[in-house]
């Protein structure tokens, strides 16, 4: 990984994502009310659904399906642009399929963006989570994606 | 309960030069723009008592209040979520001169998108939510965001590469036309689009919008006032903005119909309020920063049905003398790309009968603003 790439800045809503990734866990953020238990995505303050401000981090499998993906072509800022062209995807989860996050298929944790081909990407093709550590100090920890045979 | 139907109407519309590069600077551009819908309505600017804009808008009120000398000012309104405001400029003119908030009310846009910086380039403002879950995986501009639902609306539906073209075609060849658009005396051929370069597959360079200079306004009053004015009134016949339930932006990613975006939201307040339907309207300035917003918004806002966008675009049926000419100034695509602006005084320039691609006897007509975000439409009457 090149560290000249942008890193996530999370927010106060979405900072345990991140720290959970840092420990090699995809979790989702969930509804502690006992009633409802709704996920939800991106994370915010309360439950669009009962109202509860109550909430949890629900681990999940790590699986996924391509939901949809871009292959983006210069102009790019600086750093992609020496990666172009890339593919960006967009993942549904398994677990929780209207639950999709954008990410990048590598051929490894920390592979380029540009180290699958293009024409291997299908929509529906499953792929799982990896983690890469990023940043100068390995500060924050990115989630990419493995193409499953 | 009180209506906005044909209570109020557009009374002057006003515009610069579109070009790659203008001299002049976006608050001096606004004035002209302003000045000229004025002098197209014969009000004079100490009359001007309402100013309604983009958040995105860099000239404030203040200054151009001053500039243009406009008397005392009531009422003042910036809408957000860049191109899906245009249509709410008006909106929020319209309820304001219905409800006597102002009586001669501008909506403007100025921008140099053409010389000046493009917006995703400053990651500053863009890192936080939702960009910590996109931006670092090098989803950085809108055609990024965008081509990612493009590309899982044409594997849904179907939809192919020749009908984004026939969009594209349809906005250049009115364009074409036009001798105030960017592509007055480029036309466009299948053969440039098939082998045109990529900015990000499966979107490539004549699906997007162009990059403008230039700035238009226009000037809202009541229906009885325009009536006295220079012009024939275009009437603002119904008025409507759409923010869907769990609606994330111009990354709606994540909830459960994803395809389905504000264009639907919006359609559904607008015929609500409307005497007539989508089969009644004669000619559309639909958004078009990128090609796959049209068919998205055809079926929005009514005229096909669910991933029957693409399929509406064959025949010609975009192109004047199809079932609905599209964008006959050449829109965001081929005449300029302002935000919109220049779709909703094109829909003006139909229903006076004056457009460069006049659609004959056009009497209504829709003009939407940015699917994908936050949105705003008009449907417009003569």
């Amino acid at each position: 990984m090149t560290d000249s790439l942008l890193l996530p800045v999370p927010d106060e809503d979405g900072a345990p994502f991140w720290e959970y990734a840092a420990r090699g866990e995809l979790r989702v953020q969930a509804c502690a009310a006992p009633a409802c238990g709704a996920l939800r995505f991106p994370p915010r303050p309360c439950c669009p659904h009962c109202g509860s401000f109550a909430s949890t981090w629900r681990e999940t499998s790590g699986r996924g399906r391509v939901w949809s993906y871009v292959v983006p072509h210069p102009p790019l800022l600086p750093a992609y642009a020496e990666q172009a062209p890339y593919n960006a995807v967009l993942v549904e989860l398994v677990d929780a399929p209207h639950i999709r996050l954008a990410g990048n298929v590598v051929v490894s944790a920390d592979a380029p963006l540009n180290s699958v081909d293009p024409a291997r990407l299908r929509i529906g093709a499953p792929v799982r989570a990896v983690f890469c550590p990023a940043g100068p100090d390995g500060s924050v920890t990115l989630v990419r994606w493995l193409l499953e045979r | 309960m009180a209506t906005l139907k044909d209570a109020t109407a557009i009374a002057g519309i006003g515009q610069t030069a579109f070009a790659k590069r203008l001299p002049e600077s976006e608050k001096t551009l606004a004035c002209r723009a302003i000045m000229a819908a004025l002098d197209d309505a014969g009000i004079a600017p100490s009359e001007v008592d309402g100013f309604a804009s983009y958040t995105m808008e860099e000239t404030d009120e203040v200054e151009v209040a001053k500039a243009i000398g406009a008397g005392d000012v009531t009422f003042f309104s910036k809408v957000g979520y860049g191109g899906g405001g245009s249509c709410a400029t008006l909106a929020h003119l319209a309820a304001a001169v219905a409800t006597g908030q102002a009586s001669v009310g501008v909506a403007w846009r100025s921008r140099k998108r053409g010389s000046g910086p493009r917006p995703w380039k400053n990651t500053a403002v863009q890192l936080p939510t939702p960009a910590q879950w996109t931006r670092p995986y090098g989803l950085l501009r809108p055609a990024d965001e965008i081509g990612m639902l493009a590309r899982r609306y044409m594997h849904t539906y179907g939809a192919t590469r020749d009908h984004l073209f026939n969009v594209a075609l349809a906005c250049r060849n009115r364009a074409n036309q036009n001798p105030d658009a960017i592509m007055y005396e480029r036309p466009l051929t299948r053969e440039m689009y098939m082998t045109s370069r990529w900015i990000s597959e499966p979107l490539c360079l004549y699906d997007n919008c162009l990059e403008t200079d230039g700035a238009l306004a226009c000037v809202i009053v009541s229906a009885e006032r325009a009536r006295d004015c220079r012009r024939r009134p275009v009437y603002l016949h119904s008025v409507a903005q759409g923010l869907p339930a769990q609606h994330h932006g111009m990354v709606n990613y994540w909830n459960d119909d994803p395809l389905a975006g504000p264009a639907w939201t919006a359609a559904r307040q607008l015929w609500k309020h409307a005497d007539f339907g989508p089969d009644d309207v004669h000619v559309a300035q639909i958004y078009d920063a990128f090609t796959p917003l049209v068919p998205l918004s055809l079926e929005g806002y009514g005229f096909c049905g669910r991933g029957e966008g693409g399929a509406f675009t064959e025949g010609g049926a975009l192109e004047i003398g199809g079932r609905l000419p599209l964008n006959t100034g050449g829109g965001g695509l081929s005449e300029a790309y302002v935000h919109g602006f220049n779709l909703i005084t094109e829909g003006v320039k139909q229903l006076r009968g004056t457009s460069t691609a006049q659609v004959p006897d056009a009497a209504t007509c829709l003009v939407t603003a940015g699917e994908g975000v936050p949105t705003s439409a008009v449907l417009l009457r003569s």
